[in-house]
């Protein structure tokens, strides 16, 4: 009973607060901007975005909570290699999954499930969370950047497929193998806005979807601008 | 306020931003003369549907950032954009082409970056760029000129395209431009084999698209008189182009690149160089850098009609050039300090 209740008293801040961290205040897309050369590069459609999305929560995960259970063995000086082993070791499991099990989405991702090893929010969790702390909140933190980060991905495949070709969640059997033709036709007149799925558009729907959490932050925070401080998000420099 | 200090040095009497802007747009009025005799009314339908829809973006955006809208509305810069844009359309365009390209130009390039004065790039070209890119068959489905072989469709049949009712009939009225028939479709032949007889070639260049360069030539240097621009950059830009061309003219022979005639008088050569070039919002305020600005320009539009994927390459090349404009204002500022300094 004590044990139980020490831990829950303890815990639920910090779980609140990671939870908050990873999905919306210091998310890795919106805010930390880590992690943007496969975000913009793979959510040209939502099985891509999807797929990527996957992966990255499921190295993630690993990377965090191995990271976080050699945390006391790790001398400072070498402790950067060990984490990108880690994570490359997690990202192989991911890359080999996905060729087992959708050849098709493996084929379609192409060089961006090798370059998860490269996705900075990743090295940037090992860094500055899971190596100083214990295995559950570490996992946890894992889960919500990935979550967080997939979200956004989802999004801006969303936006992009759907105004690149007028249709969203084609070819998701890739991912889902049960999905039949799950294609689903907005406008049937709609002329393609190409631009959308090509580079530019990423740039643009992204830096459209980052003003749009800048507002409504802004209008969350307006009304009661002396109650709330907004915590300052915990930014890691990481290059990359 | 900023563009008028940018455009005009002390030596010169100030003109407000709207005078300039009503000089522009009648400086353009010899080229879009020249455009509608040889491409008929679609010219003035996309001319009409561009201000209209700049002007009501222009005032919408205004009122959203809490800016006076009708003053900033008559300063017509919105105007401009909306008619430099509308001239580089095709002249049968539908009205959602026109629409999402002005408001790439008015609410992206222009309002996102902090409105007039503010915008690195040209809007009017990211406006084109963007429809470049994202509808590459509407765009490059340009009418034949009028001639004795093809005749420009009716005022009806253009308005149901304009509409989007997209009239089969339209299909045996446009096609390929003179650039890009010149560029793709050549099959081996010397340049006099291939011009004579083939409707789409005039005299110098392309028919029709001589005179309308012609035209902005003279408007062009109507806005030269006005000294509303400095002759730095066209006649950096059309240097360059007339230059490269003749050193790859090769006489006319099968392996010619054209004539630089053909270069100057084709295409949005005279357009690009004298209205779309000389924005003084994106483009560089020392003279010194004026003119490596425009030769960049022209060895650009050259080197992409030329080896490039384009058949005319105005919009990159300048979007290109917008890109290094400040560092080239930058250094040409640091040599003449630097060596004033010295002295």
């Amino acid at each position: 009973m004590p044990l139980s209740k020490s831990e829950s008293s303890s815990i639920t801040p910090q779980t609140r607060d990671i939870v908050s961290q990873g999905l919306w205040s210091n998310n890795a897309a919106l805010v930390q901007l880590l992690g943007l050369c496969p975000l913009l590069a793979v959510s040209n459609s939502v099985v891509n975005a999807a797929g990527l999305g996957l992966a990255t929560i499921g190295v993630l995960l690993g990377s965090n909570g191995i990271v976080s259970l050699s945390r006391h063995r790790l001398t400072p000086a070498i402790r950067l290699p060990i984490f990108v082993l880690i994570i490359a070791t997690f990202t192989t499991c991911a890359e080999l999954l996905l060729r087992a099990f959708a050849i098709e989405l493996y084929q379609a991702l192409g060089i961006f499930i090798p370059l998860i090893v490269t996705n900075c929010t990743i090295l940037g969790r090992a860094e500055s969370f899971a190596s100083k702390n214990a295995l559950g909140p570490s996992l946890l933190d894992g889960l919500m950047t990935g979550l967080g980060f997939a979200a956004v991905l989802l999004v801006l495949g969303m936006l992009r497929e759907l105004a690149g070709t007028g249709a969203v969640f084609a070819n998701i059997d890739r991912l889902l193998p049960f999905a039949g033709n799950w294609t689903l036709q907005v406008a049937s007149g709609y002329k393609p806005f190409l631009l959308a799925i090509l580079p530019p558009g990423a740039f643009l729907f992204m830096g459209g979807l980052i003003a749009l959490k800048n507002i409504l932050d802004k209008k969350r925070a307006n009304p009661s601008p002396v109650k709330q401080q907004p915590t300052p998000g915990k930014r890691v420099r990481v290059t990359g | 306020m900023t563009l008028t200090t940018l455009l005009f040095n002390s030596r010169h009497h100030r003109l407000t931003t709207a005078q300039i802007m009503l000089l522009v747009l009648l400086a353009c009025i010899p080229g879009i003369a020249a455009m509608v005799i040889f491409f008929g009314a679609g010219v003035l339908i996309n001319i009409i549907w561009l201000v209209l829809c700049a002007l009501a973006l222009e005032a919408a955006v205004l009122s959203i950032r809490h800016k006076p809208v009708t003053a900033s509305l008559f300063d017509f810069s919105a105007a401009v954009t909306a008619l430099l844009l509308a001239l580089s359309l095709p002249p049968a365009a539908p009205w959602w082409l026109g629409l999402t390209g002005i408001f790439f130009a008015i609410v992206v390039a222009k309002h996102l970056y902090g409105g007039l004065g503010y915008n690195p790039f040209n809007p009017a070209m990211v406006g084109y760029a963007v429809l470049l890119i994202a509808y590459p068959l509407e765009m490059t489905r340009w009418l034949f000129p009028e001639t004795a072989t093809h005749q420009l469709p009716a005022l009806m049949t253009l308005v149901d395209q304009f509409l989007g009712f997209a009239p089969a009939s339209m299909d045996a009225f446009v096609g390929a431009t003179a650039l890009d028939q010149f560029k793709l479709d050549r099959g081996g032949l010397t340049i006099e084999e291939y011009w004579t007889g083939n409707p789409l070639f005039g005299r110098l260049s392309g028919t029709g698209w001589e005179w309308i360069n012609a035209g902005f030539l003279i408007g062009g240097l109507y806005l030269l008189y006005r000294r509303i621009i400095t002759w730095h950059i066209p006649v950096a830009v059309l240097g360059a182009m007339g230059m490269l061309a003749l050193v790859f003219y090769d006489g006319g022979s099968s392996a010619s690149h054209g004539s630089p005639f053909f270069h100057l008088f084709g295409g949005a050569a005279m357009f690009g160089a004298f209205f779309i070039a000389t924005d003084p919002v994106s483009g560089p305020a020392t003279n010194q850098a004026k003119l490596i600005y425009g030769l960049l320009i022209g060895i650009l539009i050259y080197s992409i009609r030329i080896w490039g994927a384009y058949p005319d390459g105005v919009a990159f090349a300048v979007l290109l050039a917008n890109f290094a404009a400040p560092a080239m204002d930058y250094f040409v500022r640091l040599q003449q300090n630097g060596s004033s300094h010295g002295q």
